[in-house]
């Protein structure tokens, strides 16, 4: 892996584990058999890439072999204009209310660990 | 099996080490930019330019963000007081810059002999946005030749900078970029942001957008002295 170019999601993907193993420690469990994780829609960050970089970097860990559970809240964006709040067709940011372009993001960039299940 | 509550941000880790970046550069006075845009766009021609342009009235430091290679760092280290390479390529955690580089680099940089710290992203539109670098202000160059689509298609990374540099302007007869809709749907993502047309090529904009960084920075130390 050393040579390899890596995503952004290897950084994440530690941090996951390092709070992970926090936790585990505290409750002085001996192995976490499931992660609950929420990154939003536009979080930015590939699910796939981050179970791919788990089982890479938790190896040989009490989070070893444990499942990871994804929640992706979808993009909630809402018009400036007219309060609607819609979720985005495609990447096209439109108000479908009033076709107002001005729009802030409501909901959709999370990114946290929500649970775990310890043994 | 037992279930824990953890609600933890996993970001955390990296927003903390920005905001001690940021502390560290407020305590020697050095005000810094994260410039951020897609590969080619034009963020160390701006660096350039913009060095060259103030290098006479500020001390510059450059970090330089790429994937691999020290091309980029060998362009600049003749304009500036100092220039720090980091290749990602190496690092073990990201793609993009993230927080704790930063940390690293500014350890290698004279902060007490700069007045303004140019951060060079990797190029990227999406990656680099997630992650804080400590950063006072940032930056995205857009250039003509890649389409004036790319709020639309990247609004994350529009919806948080504090300034779009459009760049290559000197391609304006040869390409189909409305320049007008283009900052609408900026604006319509982000209303605050700040808007400079430049081409690094002719040097056309730079020195309003030199001046305008200049007159930010003046007014962010003044702030700071009467915060302390």
């Amino acid at each position: 892996m050393a040579s390899r170019v890596r995503m952004h999601e290897f950084g994440i993907t530690e941090s996951i584990i390092n709070i992970v193993l926090d936790k585990a420690k505290e409750a002085e469990a001996n192995r976490v058999t499931k992660i609950s994780l929420v990154a939003g829609e536009l979080s930015g960050f590939v699910p796939d890439c981050i179970q791919f970089y788990f089982e890479f970097l938790s190896k040989g860990s009490p989070a070893e072999g444990a499942t990871l559970h994804f929640e992706s809240p979808p993009a909630q964006i809402r018009c400036r204009d007219c309060s609607t709040v819609f979720h985005p067709q495609d990447t096209v940011w439109t108000c479908p209310s009033c076709q107002s372009e001005s729009v802030e993001i409501e909901g959709g960039r999370e990114l946290y660990v929500k649970s775990i299940e310890v043994e | 099996m037992k279930k824990i509550e953890v609600v933890q941000n996993i970001l955390e880790a990296n927003d903390s080490i920005a905001a001690q970046n940021r502390e560290l550069l407020e305590a020697n006075g050095v005000f810094a930019l994260n410039i951020m845009s897609a590969p080619g766009a034009g963020k160390t021609s701006l660096i350039l330019r913009t060095a060259a342009e103030l290098k006479d009235r500020l001390r510059i430091g450059v970090i330089e963000g790429d994937v691999a290679s020290t091309l980029d760092s060998e362009r600049v280290q003749n304009e500036v007081t100092a220039v720090v390479q980091v290749t990602t390529r190496d690092a073990s955690e990201s793609c993009a810059l993230i927080a704790n580089m930063v940390a690293h680099a500014l350890k290698r940089l004279p902060l007490e002999q700069m007045d303004l710290l140019l951060i060079e992203n990797v190029g990227n539109l999406i990656c680099p946005s997630e992650f804080a670098l400590g950063e006072h202000m940032r930056v995205v160059v857009s250039s003509l030749p890649e389409g004036d689509d790319k709020p639309t298609k990247y609004p994350i990374i529009f919806s948080d900078a504090s300034v779009v540099v459009i760049n290559k302007l000197d391609f304006l007869p040869y390409v189909d970029f409305d320049i007008p809709s283009f900052q609408k749907a900026v604006l319509g993502l982000n209303p605050r942001a700040k808007f400079f047309q430049v081409s690094c090529k002719t040097g056309a904009g730079i020195k309003d957008w030199c001046a305008w960084l200049e007159r930010e920075l003046s007014s962010h130390k003044s702030h700071q002295k009467i915060m302390k």
